[in-house]
């Protein structure tokens, strides 16, 4: 993986998925952050793999895959840049629920899952908002899925 | 025109259909047909991008259809003059028809009706065109018609959503209008082996886009529930319901607002419609049974 410029609390306050959040937790945020940039083909995470990290996505995309016997890696969803990629560091048993694979080179910040958690638990302010930040990921994706779910574009006499 | 807006067509009614005889059709889907028309005497008022004729495969019936090109396509060698395409997907027995005919046929067309995407109030700024399955016919003449006059708008995204990428629309066109520097954004539910783009829904693209939603105007249209959500997505990022813009699809039969079949609540569809603001169209479109 290549590296490019530093995490900083100004550059983290540029991104839509921090908007808003006060320069002291910024600040302490970036400095679990570090910049990576990763080329096509990149796997980022294995399904039922240890959950340590997650990235926000900069520049490209990274598709989200589950494997299933006798079809491979059967990719789920894209996840495009700008967005976040993994939620399952949050949540015990912090284990992959699905595998994650660059197609394209991306960049993106890297944060440490860990250290993270750990500034959740000592200061219940920046752990309620990066709480409810992913949660609002988590709602437009779950509202994403939903609405997939209804095969908006079949023929209609295949709804019947 | 008549002086109440009621277009009116070479027979003097807006009731009477004017022959178009095909003259080119591509299969762009295993059940998406677009024809080639070009009239056989006079032919209807010229469309603006978003309206939509009545098209009347004689012996069968009528139904009201996007018209996806206005004029002759440079690329194709088409004839010039007053020449339309129009792009059906085969859903029922008069558009089974209709995606059945061939070079040389006859049909009849009434139109065009109903307002357009009023291109001349998105000049200037952004555009976005999200478009979902068969949506992306009404859409097509936006991007033709932005990409003719490229510096009267700012960034485009179009922005696809398809079922596979085996019924992607127009899918020889989107390169071109990447190379002539659309951003356009695709993506599927059901990826295929070796597809590179996007899977998911639309509205996971609507972040992606590279446009300032606060100079920006969308056009959308698709099935109904996409439009919705992906309003929601847009108007999320700051852009005013009012800049998004949907073609709302009902069951138009005469087009000009008499027969009250395609009626929405206070809105006639073929009229009024079919393009609708969001801030207009969304206290509508949660309303069961309208």
């Amino acid at each position: 993986m290549g590296e490019t410029d530093g995490v900083t609390s100004g550059v983290l306050a540029g991104e839509r998925f921090f908007a808003g959040v006060p320069e002291p937790h910024l600040a302490a945020l970036a400095a679990t952050a570090e910049p990576v940039g990763v080329p096509a083909g990149h796997r980022f995470f294995t399904e039922g793999g240890p959950a340590q990290r997650f990235w926000l996505l900069r520049s490209g995309k990274v598709t989200l895959d589950l494997q299933v016997p006798g079809r491979g890696a059967v990719v789920v969803e894209s996840v495009p840049a700008p967005s976040v990629l993994g939620w399952s560091w949050l949540f015990p048993p912090h284990r992959w629920r699905f595998g994650a694979v660059a197609p394209e080179p991306v960049t993106a910040f890297r944060f440490d899952g860990a250290a993270v958690r750990e500034l959740c638990d000592a200061d219940a302010r920046l752990g309620r908002d990066l709480a409810l930040r992913f949660a609002q990921v988590m709602l437009d994706r779950l509202e994403a899925t939903r609405v997939r779910m209804l095969d908006l574009y079949a023929h209609p006499e295949e709804r019947r | 025109m008549t002086s109440a807006g009621t277009p009116v067509t070479p027979a003097g009614t807006p009731m009477a259909p004017v022959l178009y005889r095909v003259t080119g059709r591509h299969e762009e889907t295993v059940d998406t047909v677009t024809l080639t028309l070009e009239p056989v005497g006079e032919p209807i008022q010229t469309p603006l991008p978003g309206q939509f004729t009545m098209m009347y495969a004689f012996g069968v019936g009528e139904v009201p259809i996007s018209v996806s090109r206005i004029g002759p396509d440079p690329g194709a060698g088409s004839a010039q003059g007053a020449v339309l395409e129009q792009t059906v997907r085969a859903v029922g027995a008069v558009t089974r028809a209709v995606c059945g005919t061939r070079p040389g046929q006859v049909m009849g067309l009434r139109g065009p009706f109903g307002v357009g995407w009023g291109m001349e109030t998105a000049r200037g700024g952004d555009l976005v065109v999200a478009a979902g399955g068969i949506g992306l016919a009404p859409l097509r003449p936006v991007v033709l018609h932005a990409l003719a006059d490229r510096g009267a708008f700012g960034r485009i995204a179009v922005l696809i959503g398809a079922r596979t990428p085996g019924d992607l629309l127009f899918a020889r066109e989107l390169d071109e209008w990447r190379a002539r520097g659309v951003q356009v954004e695709v993506t599927v539910d059901r990826p295929v082996s070796g597809w590179t783009g996007h899977v998911g829904l639309i509205t996971a693209l609507v972040s992606a886009a590279d446009v300032d939603p606060g100079r920006a105007v969308a056009f959308l249209c698709g099935p109904e529930v996409m439009m919705r959500v992906t309003a929601e997505a847009l108007t999320g990022l700051g852009m005013r319901a009012a800049d998004v813009r949907l073609s709302l699809e009902r069951n138009m039969r005469c087009g000009i607002g008499w027969c009250g079949h395609c009626q929405l609540g206070p809105l006639l569809v073929c009229r009024d419609g079919p393009v609708v603001p969001y801030a207009r169209a969304a206290p509508l479109m949660t309303v069961r049974e309208l």
